[in-house]
């Protein structure tokens, strides 16, 4: 919200100079947001009347005139059309600089000299846009700086207000809250209730007194339909941010900025017959103020006449029945509208407005019947006519009663941690509104809650108010103190940091994208999985839910790689969403990328593009976390992401934990990719099983180190060569590599050579040449039977 | 005697001026092998006296004992010197760059993540990450922000077709734990967070860590404490800070917190917009409907909940400068960390 400083200052006025003062608001949660200049600084430029008004020798669109500037009469060329003898308007005296860098000087115009500038509002910034001269009024005292006539040396305050305190959106509310701040005397602005002078009334109907208990009306008839809003209202209205419309709606605006009651005005030659607070029927349309039409629900309270509906409650009003240029005949609206009936419903239309804001926070129902004085007041002012009687439509059952809280001392010491006395609280809970009546029980009150607080109805509200009253900075730092306690960490849970760490030093960097990603990469990577959709994605790249991780690193992939950055590394971690038949499971996933040259550019090393078996090495490193003993296998498979020959699933027992392999040509094809990718991805809690690690005995007796080297066809997997290894050797074999893999010259096709160091041991005695010998020959013999392995000479 | 001397004075000449280990050895047997000639001397003096001989035999001693130790130091002088030749030959540019893989980086998100994690679970505090789609009454309801409320209207909230919604705090993770444990309890849900909300300065999906602590004697004064205590130790710096009266519907008294700007120290900059504070967390003591909601005796235990946003705290620390940098994993930025 924004407000001017003077309005303010005239309603309290704390001895503090702004800077304090704005502290204060914002100490006091009302969190001042900026603060600007009410004007940009004009010097120079005084009230001025023009004396004469000739026509330009040379211009047909200029005037010569003759303008009494206090000191002098001075001749100003001026080419506005409005203007006229006798009018009072703002004249730039030479010297003088207008906002937007413009120094005024002597000159000629079409060879007619000129001493000055008349000027437009806009020219001093005092609007957007403005059309002819700005027409000072007829008091107003020529010669006197435009600078203070007008009070420019103003600032405009603007206040983020929390939801609760709806009770501060207006000077009103604003100055009762400093008053109690700053302890200053609070001066309101006091209307008498105007008598009526005519009779007319329209009537009105409460059809849900629940949602609208309380509704008053007025008829004015015969306003000045030219007359226009002073200028006062106009700068107070500009500098709370309000454009000026039409000068019945600028005094129902400036009303609802000064007390907080949100007014609307109708054309009564609009009006069929009488007033229904009443829901919407369903499918019933509404053309707005702003002339967007709705469709309206039957959740939606309107004010309707006999036939259809004329406004929003409480949020809009109609088009159709709006005030123009042409309305004579006016009826007024002040109501109480309930929050909650208000709430949201403005968001249905995509709607927000001054109106809306304040009445889903809470409008005070005592303000009706002020604000509706009030504005009558200043309409008779401003644009006259005849005012009816207030008509008041009032359910008193339904009124909001603000009941009484109670409140313990002990308890906001306790909560607040403070030692506060019993007289502080009853000295200076009574500053914001609150009445106290002493409880039979010592230091406890029921205290009496203003109308306009909607936010205090239990103890822990209270305390806050006595807490901000207090000052939250005059509350000390305490360390809590607590039962010593340690959070349970098993031994047998890998943690993610130890993961992230281990990728780290492999050369992965973490990435993190974002949960929603494109469907069309979705589907690239899993068609077969209709994804988790959002309802109102921030874009249709970001619309639905990742099924996997590899979707958004393979963004961040190709992003990179249209930035040259060839070899990427990168995992994360994160949640993955899966539709399933018993519902949206969601899924701790951590996944890999890697991609480019296997190593930095660097001397010494022959560089290459990484493999799959370099991943398949990184794999293996995080899963050497698991300590585990059962083995782990990587089973060829085919998912749609990977290419069907060079990928795998990662099994453990019987459990996959992983998938490892190089992205699907079709995708690279897709993507336009020129190197290929290799991906990986682990069910997070699989991978973090882990088991303690657990020692066996060490051989005292020497190994023995056998190289067997063979041929076999190229389709027999090394995991089933190895299988064998371990049948033959059992205990025996304590370690093996394959130190070779060799096809080509000398190898006949579809046969690989493969070259296997083993490591044989005995746990309790030195073995013999005649076992290792005969290890080795039955060895050969069973890769023989089992594969047609062949010992390669 | 002359002989000798002459020998002797051959010798030394001829060993300084030996240059391998071979020529020295050599020296060695011409001059004292069996047939070398200082051997052969002693032969010619077959028929000295017997009374002449010690005195002899220690002159011819003392001669091959000079010659030896002029062997001896060549040789010493010699292998020296073939060392310092080895060592000069096998001189390697030790500025070369080293070889073999680099080293990844954490994220600094993650690097903030792992900072707040240390000091909480210092105090014992358990660490949740949760689940990220939540429904309603999670997220909102159990909140004490029932449909419509204003509040709602401050968090842009993603929705599914099904009702269910992203959540648009990790405070949805207090109620399910305070389902799930008996107080006292103590806890820090870190995680995504996602709002419906994109510019400069926010992007769809962000960071937040939520605390709360529950006890009997749990006051506003422990909170302020506490929170003073971890960003003191999060920047390792004496931050003032500064608490303002707020507003959320689940924390009453509520509070804004704001520290010293850590870019200026207070002075103003374009970071804290000249006002020398930095907004980074909300907090209060818990409302009690919402703890009597979870199932917590509200006249028995109270307690406090803070949140703060850890993209925020990521960038203060780090001086990162644009928000978006932290999800758009461009590898050389992900390589500073």
């Amino acid at each position: 919200m924004k407000i001017s400083e003077k309005w303010l200052r005239e309603w309290v006025n704390p001895t503090c100079d702004l800077q304090s003062l704005l502290n204060t608001l914002t100490m006091a949660g009302l969190e001042v947001e900026g603060i600007s200049p009410a004007a940009s600084r004009v010097d120079n430029v005084v009230v001025a009347e023009v004396l004469d008004v000739q026509p330009h020798p040379n211009a047909d669109k200029l005037r010569v005139c003759q303008v009494n500037v206090g000191k002098e009469t001075l001749q100003i060329v001026c080419g506005a059309k409005n203007v006229a003898k006798g009018v009072k308007v703002p004249a730039a005296l030479i010297g003088a600089e207008l906002g937007d860098g413009l120094i005024i000087k002597a000159s000629q115009l079409r060879g007619v000299d000129s001493f000055g500038m008349l000027c437009s509002a806009s020219e001093l910034g005092l609007a957007e846009t403005s059309e002819g001269l700005l027409i000072l009024p007829a008091d107003a005292p020529v010669g006197e700086e435009l600078q203070d006539y007008l009070q420019l040396d103003d600032h405009i305050i603007e206040i983020s207000l929390t939801p609760n305190r709806g009770d501060c959106l207006s000077v009103n509310g604003l100055a009762r809250e400093v008053a109690a701040l700053t302890k200053a005397t609070l001066t309101p602005v006091v209307s008498n209730a105007i008598k009526p002078t005519i009779d007319a009334i329209l009537p009105v109907k409460l059809e849900h007194p629940n949602v609208c208990p309380l509704y008053l009306g007025r008829v004015i008839k015969g306003i000045n339909s030219v007359a226009t809003t002073p200028l006062w209202m106009k700068e107070k209205l500009r500098r709370s941010g309000l454009r000026c419309i039409h000068p019945v709606v600028d005094v129902t605006n400036y009303v609802m900025l000064e007390l907080g009651q949100p007014m609307h005005a109708f054309d009564l030659s609009k009006i069929n017959n009488g007033i229904h607070v009443r829901l919407a029927n369903s499918q019933e349309q509404l053309t707005l103020l702003d002339g967007k039409t709705v469709v309206l629900d039957d959740y939606t309270l309107v004010i309707a006449d006999e036939q259809k509906a004329l406004a929003i409650a409480g949020v809009m009003g109609g088009a159709d029945s709006a005030v123009t240029e042409s309305t004579t005949d006016i009826f007024l609206e002040s109501a109480f509208f309930v929050p909650e009936a208000i709430s949201g419903r403005a968001r249905v239309y995509g709607l927000h407005t001054d109106s809306s804001h304040r009445f889903e926070r809470g409008v005070d129902p005592e303000l009706a019947n002020k604000a509706i004085e009030r504005a009558t007041e200043l309409l008779l002012a401003i644009v006259g006519g005849q005012a009816g009687p207030v008509i008041q439509a009032v359910e008193k059952n339904y009124l909001p009663v603000k009941m009484p809280v109670n409140l313990r001392l002990t308890k906001v010491n306790h909560l607040l941690g403070l030692d506060i006395k019993a007289d502080w609280v009853e000295k200076n809970l009574p500053l914001l509104g609150f009445t106290l009546l002493n409880q039979k029980e010592p230091n406890s009150w029921q205290i009496n809650i203003p109308s306009y607080r909607f936010d205090m109805t239990l103890e822990a509200d209270l305390i806050e108010e006595v807490a901000r009253l207090y000052g939250y900075d005059h509350v000390p730092y305490n360390m809590p103190t607590a039962t010593l306690a340690a959070c349970p960490k098993s031994e047998s849970t890998i943690s993610l940091r130890q993961i992230r760490q281990i990728l780290a030093a492999r050369d992965y960097s973490e990435a993190i994208t974002y949960s929603f990603v494109d469907p069309k990469m979705q589907e690239l990577f899993d068609p077969a999985t209709k994804p988790y959709a959002l309802l109102n994605p921030i874009s249709p790249e970001l619309s639905v839910m990742r099924t996997s991780i590899w979707q958004g690193l393979m963004t961040a992939y190709c992003q990179n790689e249209a930035r040259q950055s060839l070899r990427v590394r990168l995992f994360e971690s994160g949640l993955c969403f899966q539709p399933t038949e018993e519902g949206l499971t969601q899924q701790p996933m951590l996944a890999g990328l890697c991609a480019g040259p296997a190593y930095v550019e660097q001397w010494g090393i022959p560089n290459r593009l990484v493999d799959f078996f370099d991943v398949k090495k990184d794999v293996e490193a995080l899963l050497a976390l698991r300590h585990d003993t059962d083995p782990v296998e990587f089973v060829p498979t085919n998912i749609p992401a990977l290419h069907p020959g060079r990928s795998a699933v990662i099994v453990v027992g019987k459990q996959p934990i992983g998938y490892i392999g190089e992205l699907h040509p079709r995708i690279m094809a897709a993507l336009s990719l020129r190197n290929p990718v290799y991906l990986f991805e682990f069910f997070l809690n699989h991978l973090t099983a882990a088991q303690l690690p657990q020692f066996a005995t060490l051989s005292k007796y020497p190994s023995v180190r056998r190289d067997i080297a063979i041929v076999v066809d190229q389709s027999i997997p090394v995991d089933e060569l190895k299988q064998t290894f371990y049948d033959v050797c059992g205990d025996l074999l304590v370690d093996w590599q394959l130190f070779d893999v060799y096809q080509g010259k000398g190898i006949a096709d579809n046969q690989r050579s493969l070259a296997f160091g083993l490591t044989l041991q005995h746990c309790a005695r030195t073995l013999t040449d005649i076992e290792v010998a005969n290890c080795m020959e039955r060895l050969v013999t069973e890769l023989n039977g089992r594969f047609g392995a062949i010992l390669r000479e | 005697m002359q002989q000798l001397n002459e020998i002797t004075q051959q010798a030394l000449a001829s060993v300084a001026q030996a240059t391998t280990l071979q020529q020295l050895d050599d020296l060695r047997v011409h001059y004292m092998g069996k047939k070398g000639q200082i051997t052969e001397f002693l032969k010619s003096l077959a028929n000295i006296s017997p009374e002449d001989r010690p005195k002899i035999g220690q002159v011819v001693n003392q001669a091959k004992e000079t010659i030896q130790q002029h062997i001896q130091q060549r040789l010493e002088h010699l292998k020296a010197q073939e060392l310092a030749t080895r060592l000069a030959s096998e001189t390697i540019d030790v500025t070369l760059p080293g070889r073999g893989t680099e080293q990844g980086h954490l994220h600094p998100v993650t690097r903030a993540m792992m900072r707040i994690e240390d000091y909480f679970s210092q105090l014992g505090f358990d660490i949740i990450s949760g689940q990220e789609v939540e429904n309603e009454y999670y997220n909102f309801d159990a909140l004490n922000t029932p449909a419509h409320h204003p509040a709602r209207a401050m968090h842009d909230t993603f929705y599914f077709p099904d009702g269910n919604l992203l959540r648009t705090h990790t405070s949805a993770g207090q109620i399910r734990y305070m389902e799930e444990h008996q107080p006292p309890l103590r806890m820090i849900a870190m995680g995504r967070v996602y709002r419906c909300d994109s510019d400069v300065t926010h992007t769809p999906m962000f960071h937040q860590v939520e605390g709360l602590l529950i006890d009997e004697t749990v006051s506003f004064a422990d909170l302020k404490g506490i929170l003073k205590d971890f960003m003191q130790f999060f920047f390792e710096d004496e931050l003032a800070m500064r608490f303002r009266p707020s507003y959320f519907p689940f924390t009453e008294p509520s509070a804004e917190v704001d520290v010293q700007c850590v870019m200026c120290k207070g002075k103003g900059c374009r970071i804290c917009k000249n006002s020398g504070w930095l907004e980074v967390l909300g907090c209060g003591m818990v409302h009690p409907k919402v703890l009597n909601g979870a199932g917590v005796d509200s006249d028995r235990f109270n307690g406090f909940a803070f949140g703060m946003g850890i993209d925020r705290l990521a960038m203060l620390r780090y001086q990162i400068n644009d928000l978006r940098l932290l999800f758009e994993n461009d590898v050389r930025f992900l390589q500073q960390f």
